[in-house]
């Protein structure tokens, strides 16, 4: 009953932390290393514990204000400086401003003789001297194993080693433990069992020839902390450990839409283009354009001042940048306006974590807007199938916690276009698909987009054109002959046109024949019409003169009569009226 | 040749520093033991200078101190040191060299 209520109030109080400042390791310990107590650090050689350890300090002596002692038992003075400084830590500077106190410890079998009983209390003056002398507050012992091959009583080492650790309690010190990895059990001399309050284990796993480094919490006395194995990686700035824990769904969503560099494009994704910070992807068989498609969706957002992070899994970034010059798309310009960054990596060069810690670690740094990931199936050479989707269902999850746009490229195989072969089709928001379309012995690039989340997106093919000015989409051939593209198209419309024009002589001719048969009609009828006008003419005139002879002859008649003393009149009357 | 370098051990100058950490029964042991031993073998011409780690903890670090109680010694070279309590005369000796000496007389 009052244990239950202890381990509530502990659980309210929480365990006081010293946080590490190592970039990840307090997201895992859920706050950092139990403060006032020892941890151990336990895993094979070349792991990073030294390096842990060290870092341990320098972060606490530079952030924190605890200044630390560094107890070493394997390297030198000058090794030690050296290894440090290539990861950015200058031990000098620290010792000189009393920061940081380094004490190498020797132990040579082969120098020492052993007689009778003794103890490590040199060890523990050197220590409580060193840390006495700064106000240390945190302290290494890298790695205190060595011990063991030094003296031989291992009894006396054992209950020295578990009066060491109870001293460092009692001390106060927040400790770190370095232990060389055994066989069956976490340490070679068993530290484990003196040090219980907290247990860290590196690995430097080779799978594939492809080395990866993790990090695994395996014990945290009173608190909670992440179980699963962390990758991490060791870089100029220390250590980077990654929390992949799933961040789940519930980012904030962006409303706002993007344009994507190709205007027809746009038009065909409901007239605005994708969604910021939503993930793109390109798929398409091998030379359908992926990447230049991807370089237009660079060149728009670099256009409008966006960053962005481009990583390239298969080619250099000049040769993507010449090619793309091949097109029209000058990318250096953006590259030396630090608008777009490049990072090259054959994807078989190192592990998928670490692939993805570095995609962090860049991402961080560089703050992008959008991301490119050319192409996305190079990383299954790098690790199983679904060791990748779920790095990339990470990694997606992580850029849309960031509202950052992503853009992928996926290279299909003929027969499956409608499939990644990471399987995360599903995952992505918008998909336009490229596809060679082949017909009468030639390839043409054919673009359609096979889904976009939440937009109304256009369900037509559009043949996909490379020009030296870019990329077009120009409408394919749709007629009672199928699906045309490339020449087939030009030439069925060169075709169509050719029987357009024979059809518009034909009318004009039919026209011009109509027209002359017109003109000849009316021809005719003026002819006539000028015959009728002479045939009148010639009547008229025949009456005329038949009138001018009958006067003659009526009046010659009057004539006769008078000269014949004609009585009568009326005859001449009756004449006339004829 | 025998007695020159038997002399030339004799003459030698034995430097010997005891480390230890406050009174305790291990050092007060360790002290008299090599007192004794070094009587017997180095009569007249040895020194030793016991150092108190508990009053004098800078000078750990310098030899290279990690066990107590630590006998070194500084001369002859080279360098040799010896952990405990020296109960084991015959150890000691081999420690310090002085056993093979023992075996040309």
């Amino acid at each position: 009953m009052s244990k239950v209520a202890n381990l509530k109030r502990s659980a309210a109080r929480g365990l006081p932390k010293a946080p590490t400042g190592i970039q990840g390791l307090d997201e895992v310990t859920d706050g950092g290393l139990p403060r006032g107590r020892p941890t151990l650090i336990c895993g094979g050689a070349g792991c990073g514990k030294t390096l842990m350890s060290i870092e341990f300090l320098v972060r606490g002596a530079t952030e924190y204000g605890e200044p630390g002692v560094l107890m070493v038992f394997e390297e030198t003075a000058d090794e030690l400086a050296k290894n440090v400084r290539s990861l950015g830590f200058d031990l000098q500077e620290l010792i000189e401003k009393k920061k940081l106190i380094i004490d190498f410890v020797r132990v040579e079998r082969n120098e020492i003789e052993e007689t009778g009983d003794y103890d490590l209390e040199g060890l523990f003056v050197r220590l409580n001297h060193a840390i006495d002398s700064i106000g240390a507050r945190r302290v290494a012992l890298d790695t205190i194993e060595t011990l063991f091959s030094g003296l031989s009583n291992e009894a006396i080492l054992r209950a020295e080693l578990r009066r060491l650790f109870r001293w460092l309690k009692d001390k106060g010190v927040t400790a770190v433990i370095t232990g060389e990895r055994g066989e069956g059990s976490l340490t070679r001399h068993g530290l484990e069992e003196y040090v219980s309050d907290c247990v860290i284990l590196l690995d430097h796993r080779i799978i594939d020839q492809i080395s990866t480094r993790r990090l695994r919490v395996v014990k945290y006395r009173g608190s909670v902390h992440g179980t699963n194995e962390y990758p991490f990686l060791i870089d100029e700035n220390g250590i980077n450990i990654l929390p992949i824990t799933s961040m789940g769904l519930q980012h904030e969503v962006s409303n706002e839409r993007v344009p994507t560099g190709v205007p027809r494009l746009d038009a065909m994704l409901g007239g605005k283009g994708y969604y910021r910070g939503s993930t793109v992807l390109i798929s398409g068989t091998a030379g359908s354009g992926k990447t230049s498609l991807a370089a237009h969706f660079i060149d728009a957002a670099c256009e409008r001042g966006e960053r962005c992070l481009y990583f390239a899994y298969e080619e250099s970034p000049n040769q993507i940048s010449r090619n793309m010059r091949s097109i029209g798309i000058d990318l250096d310009r953006w590259v030396k306006k630090g608008l777009l960054r490049f990072h090259a990596t054959r994807s078989t060069l190192y592990g998928l974590e670490m692939h993805l810690v570095t995609a962090y670690k860049l991402i961080r740094e560089f703050k992008p807007d959008f991301v490119v990931l050319d192409p996305i199936g190079n990383l299954t050479l790098a690790g199983s199938e679904s060791d990748t989707t779920s790095m990339l269902t990470r990694l997606m999850d992580f850029l849309k916690t960031h509202k950052i746009t992503a853009l992928w490229t996926n290279l299909t195989s003929g027969d499956e276009q409608e499939k990644t072969d990471v399987g995360i089709s599903s995952l992505v928001d918008t998909w336009l698909l490229l596809r060679g379309i082949e017909l009468d012995g030639e390839r043409n690039r054919a673009l359609y987009v096979l889904k976009s989340r939440g937009m109304a997106h256009s369900n037509q093919i559009r043949e996909f054109l490379l020009t030296d000015h870019g990329i077009e989409l120009t409408d394919i051939y749709l007629g009672p002959e199928g699906v045309l593209t490339g020449s087939a198209r030009q030439a069925q419309e060169a075709k169509e046109s050719a029987e357009a024009l024979a059809r518009e002589q034909e009318i004009a001719a039919r026209r011009r024949e109509l027209e002359r048969k017109r003109r000849a009609l009316e021809a005719r009828i003026t002819a006539m019409r000028k015959e009728f006008e002479a045939d009148e003419e010639e009547a008229k005139r025949i009456i005329v003169e038949s009138q001018k002879r009958e006067d003659v002859f009526s009046h010659d008649k009057q004539k006769m009569a008078a000269n014949r003393h004609a009585d009568t009149k009326p005859t001449s009357g009756k004449l006339r009226d004829r | 040749m025998n007695t020159e370098t038997e002399k030339e051990i004799n003459s030698e100058k034995w430097e010997l520093r005891l480390y230890t950490a406050g009174q305790t029964p291990k050092s007060l042991t360790a002290f008299a033991n090599l007192k004794r031993l070094c009587e017997e073998h180095l009569k007249g011409r040895y020194s030793i200078e016991v150092i108190d780690l508990t009053r004098n903890p800078q000078l750990a670090a310098g030899d290279q101190i990690v066990a107590i109680p630590t006998l070194v010694r500084k001369l002859p070279e080279p360098l040799r040191r010896i952990v405990g309590d020296l109960r084991d005369t015959e150890r000691t000796l081999v420690g310090l060299q002085l056993r093979p000496a023992k075996l040309d007389r």
